[in-house]
């Protein structure tokens, strides 16, 4: 019998040899797949135990936590959600994190190993250090302005610092409020659900994510392209150009809405936005001078991240000559965001040079210590300054006698450009009114504030032009940076 | 272990040799103070990890397990003095790791707390453990109630199917708010009934019959009650859906049948119908046959959109842990569902304590599995002998089914890891077989010579 128990005994230590050789298995080889499967709810549950860190406005932060007492523990709050929705984004426990919320979640989160008082410190600790906080460049004013100012519209506005690049003001409306999101609810699905489903796209940030035609905001491009080249020396001298303007190599005749186009100067081309002049500058220019110049400003460049991705703003390079007088007009498949025209509007007032726009002036630690601060960004130069200075008057002509007089400041000097885009099939849809414009007061030594707006709907068409429905509202976003 | 062992087990020795050997009850004191201070430290963790402070009931928890156990200990010392000094410090240990992952289970959801009930139970394990140390003075009594045994044994199992099913299984009986498990008491009745009739026929086995083939059946007469007795129980379980008792009287079965007799072709035997009886189950009764797909593909629920299932919540929590654990009190074992302070309360050791704890509990399983085979060679009489390696064997393969189920090892069965599990039948239990392999062991080291425990 004594030989018969020690052989079940064996059988015992076999049995106790696989549940330890199947629980390494399962607990160190297994341990990062398991880890990693969608469905192990363990990664949520540790990033919702404590409050994310917060997204600062002129110090004051737009975002908050709340402790739900739940297993996710504490959700997203916003302070004027659907204000800030373009530049915060939503951190949802359901959907997931957009935009500031999602280029700097590991720091609000807490997850960053920069937060870390020690390298390796939480491997071996197994613990997240407290969210960090993201101070924003956006100037509250300036973006409550252009909120207001777009209100019951459905656009977006742009405004950066023409010296620095910091973005002042990123709006989008319609807008919605991104701590409706924050859950994992029943709320939370059904205005996901709902902000999906809607037709006017909310939860699109147009300022960015949008590309529309130019319209002749573009001409702004294509005079810089013509001036730096020296195809145009004198702004007051003729231009020859024919009204209406037949495209080359067809018999499509480009028209103007304003009267006297015809062989006018740039001036005044540029004062009454004359489309046949451009159209014909552009083709006078060529293809690739006008390539350099838009690429100079930023168009054709897919990688610009403000730290979120900005859609890739285009200019066709594969042009015949009369897509390309199409082109030089910012029709055909010329298309930009409104925070590329607001850079377009920034070069030509800090004397050419184009900065790279950014919306993060701090990263932080809870406690306040810096974890990075936005250096010098790259600079690239779109034109000459000599241009630059001759593109300031072109520009504040406009606001001084030509479409864009609603965006005067008295005291200030201020210059714009008016578009109304065509679009849609046979340009059946409403036209966009587009204002790019940048203001300097007559004591600062430079430009303090480069807009760009862009209006999708007006109540009727004959109302759309960039410089009744646009201008106003870019006048009062500049108003607002300026207000000492 | 000698040859001599062999020679003696049939005819009691004419007298003990008068060798004094060591009693060691100071060892079993000090390795229960050492498990009661291990868990009173466990319940501090529990409580500084979730709240940063001490729990206020740590110092009456640690009392109230330190004077269980104290109990248990003068009772050893008083009536079983050459006892065994490891198994009842191995049950504190568990028993109070089980009441410290338990309560830290309860912190999860607060309204409905476990850990008090199971106290109770565990006091009333440490009191029947008291008890029968106490009152069984010789393990020999217990074969004049073979048949008792197994007629009481029968009837527990019995009686669940009069009462509705909870979760699928159809295992409980509900009494003044009291769920009871009998199940799990007939357990221990159910290995006294294997090893009496085993030791009884031993010969008849082994000897008589006709001889089919290369195997040498016994007679009808002597195996077909025992085969009965089996049969209808596994029946039973089957039909009350608890694949894990099911599961272990099988095992328990053919391991005693295989020790006393000494023949392999039991097991080919036992073997074979187990796969006939599995596979026939696994196909026609659908729940097996979902565990069984469970297990195959654990995370196919999470394919079809359904989110993980028990089984994948298991796996994620022991993969957590990795190898040294969040720490008591810092896991997610919770997410595991209502089962998690019961079949699954491994989990919660696996990702808090990690491999290196989970091995330890392993181990000190082993340990007492370990004890009760020593204690069963150092026997003589054949019954003792098959009481203390069925008793021990329980213990062992409760382990495996439940700990290979959650760990995806086998298919999922519902049981109690003994000790370990909120549970109060299993508990109960275990506290008894614990109880037993003490008084085999005090049996086997007073024989001396042979019947030496190192």
């Amino acid at each position: 019998m004594t030989r018969h128990i020690r052989h079940a005994a064996l059988f015992c230590v076999l049995l106790l040899a696989a549940l330890l050789v199947n629980a390494a298995r399962v607990q160190v080889l297994r341990a990062d797949a398991y880890g990693a499967d969608p469905a192990n709810r363990r990664d949520t549950i540790t990033r919702y135990q404590q409050p994310r860190g917060d997204i600062l406005v002129a110090g004051r932060p737009v975002t908050g936590s709340r402790d739900t007492g739940e297993h996710l523990r504490y959700e997203r709050t916003y302070r004027d959600g659907p204000l800030y929705a373009p530049v915060t984004g939503f951190a949802s426990q359901e959907y997931g994190t957009t935009l500031l919320e999602h280029t700097e979640d590991g720091l609000l989160s807490g997850a960053d190993p920069v937060l870390a008082p020690l390298p390796l410190w939480n491997e071996f600790t197994r613990s997240r250090n407290a969210g960090g906080k993201v101070m924003t460049t956006i100037d509250p004013a300036a973006q409550r302005a252009a909120y207001e100012g777009l209100r019951s519209r459905k656009g977006a506005v742009a405004a950066v610092e023409p010296s620095t690049g910091r973005v002042l003001a990123l709006v989008s409306v319609p807008s919605y409020d991104p701590g409706l999101l924050s859950g994992n609810g029943r709320t939370a699905r059904e205005a996901w659900a709902r902000l999906n489903a809607d037709p006017d796209r909310p939860m699109l940030n147009r300022a960015v994510q949008r590309t529309y035609p130019p319209g002749s905001t573009f001409k702004v491009v294509t005079a810089a392209a013509a001036l730096d080249a020296g195809v145009v020396d004198d702004l007051d001298e003729p231009t020859d150009s024919p009204d209406p303007y037949t495209l080359p190599g067809t018999t499509t005749r480009l028209t103007n809405g304003a009267r006297g186009c015809a062989d006018a100067s740039l001036r005044e081309a540029f004062v009454q936005s004359c489309n046949t002049v451009f159209a014909k500058l552009g083709v006078t220019t060529g293809v690739a001078r006008m390539r350099a110049m838009a690429h100079g400003f930023g168009f054709n460049d897919g990688d610009l991240r403000i730290p979120f991705r900005v859609a890739r703003s285009t200019f066709d390079t594969t042009v015949d000559r009369s897509q390309l007088a199409l082109s030089s007009i910012g029709q055909y498949n010329t298309r930009a965001t409104p925070l590329q025209m607001a850079m377009v509007a920034a070069a030509v007032a800090s004397g050419g040079q184009v900065r790279e726009p950014y919306l993060v002036e701090r990263t932080t630690r809870a406690g306040g210590g810096t974890v990075s601060a936005a250096g010098a960004r790259p600079v690239r130069r779109a034109m000459h300054p000599a241009t630059a200075m001759r593109m300031r008057e072109l520009m504040r002509g406009v606001v001084e006698d030509g479409t864009g007089k609603k965006a005067a400041i008295p005291g200030t000097v201020v210059g714009g450009k008016t578009g109304t885009a065509q679009h849609g099939l046979g340009n059946s849809g409403t036209p966009y009114a587009w204002f790019i414009s940048w203001a300097q007061r007559e004591e600062d030594m430079e430009p303090r504030v480069a807009v760009a707006v862009v209006v999708e709907d007006a109540a009727n068409r004959r109302e759309i032009s960039g410089g009744g429905t646009a201008a106003p509202i870019a006048r009062a976003v500049m108003e607002a940076v300026l207000k000492p | 272990m000698s040859k001599a062992g062999i020679t003696l087990e049939t005819v009691d020795p004419p007298a003990a040799p008068t060798v004094r050997l060591p009693r060691r009850r100071g060892i079993e004191l000090a390795l229960i103070v050492l498990a009661v201070l291990l868990s009173v430290y466990g319940y501090c963790a529990v409580g500084l990890a979730r709240n940063g402070t001490v729990p206020p009931g740590a110092a009456g928890y640690g009392a109230g397990l330190g004077v269980l156990a104290l109990v248990a200990h003068l009772a050893v010392r008083w009536r079983a003095p050459h006892a065994d000094p490891l198994p009842l410090p191995i049950g504190v240990l568990l028993n109070g790791l089980g009441l410290v992952l338990i309560y830290r289970l309860d912190l999860e959801a607060p309204g409905d707390p476990a850990a008090p009930t199971q106290l109770v139970w565990s006091t009333l394990g440490v009191a029947l453990f008291t008890v029968v140390v106490l009152v069984l003075r010789d393990h020999r009594v217990l074969q004049r109630y073979t048949y008792l045994c197994v007629t009481v044994a029968l009837v527990l199992l019995t009686v669940p199917i009069l009462f509705p099913a909870v979760n699928g299984a159809r295992i409980w009986i509900r009494v003044a708010g009291f769920s009871i498990q009998p199940g799990e008491f007939a357990k221990v009745l159910l290995a006294v009934f294997f090893a009496a009739y085993l030791a009884a026929n031993r010969g008849a086995l082994t000897y008589a019959g006709r001889r089919v083939w290369c195997l040498q059946l016994p007679t009808g007469r002597v195996l077909g009650p025992i085969v009965a007795v089996w049969l209808v129980s596994v029946g039973v379980l089957v039909l009350e859906r608890d694949l894990g008792t099911s599961l272990l009287f099988f095992g328990l079965f053919v391991v005693l049948l295989y020790v006393a007799t000494g023949r392999t072709g039991w097991i080919a035997v036992g073997l074979l119908l187990a796969s006939l009886g599995a596979a026939a189950v696994g196909r026609l009764e659908p729940h097996v046959h979902g565990r069984i797909e469970t297990w195959l593909h654990p995370f196919a629920s999470i394919e079809a959109g359904e989110g993980p299932n028990q089984l994948a919540q298991s796996l994620f929590a022991f993969a957590e842990g990795g190898i040294l654990g969040t720490g008591l009190g810092l896991g997610h074992s919770v997410l595991i569902g209502f089962a998690v302070k019961s079949d699954f309360i491994l989990a919660t050791a696996g990702e808090e304590l990690g491999l290196a704890g989970l091995s330890a509990i392993f181990l000190l399983y082993g340990l007492l599995v370990e004890r009760g085979y020593r204690a069963g060679l150092a026997l003589r009489d054949p019954f003792g002998r098959l009481l203390a390696v069925g008793l021990a064997s329980i213990v062992a393969l409760q382990v495996f089914v439940i700990a290979g189920g959650v760990t995806g090892l086998i298919p999922l069965t519902g049981m109690a890891m003994p000790f370990l599990a909120q549970g109060g039948s299993s508990v109960v239990t275990n506290w008894t077989i614990v109880a037993l392999l003490v008084r085999l062991s005090d049996r086997a080291r007073r024989q001396g010579g042979g019947g030496d425990i190192r």
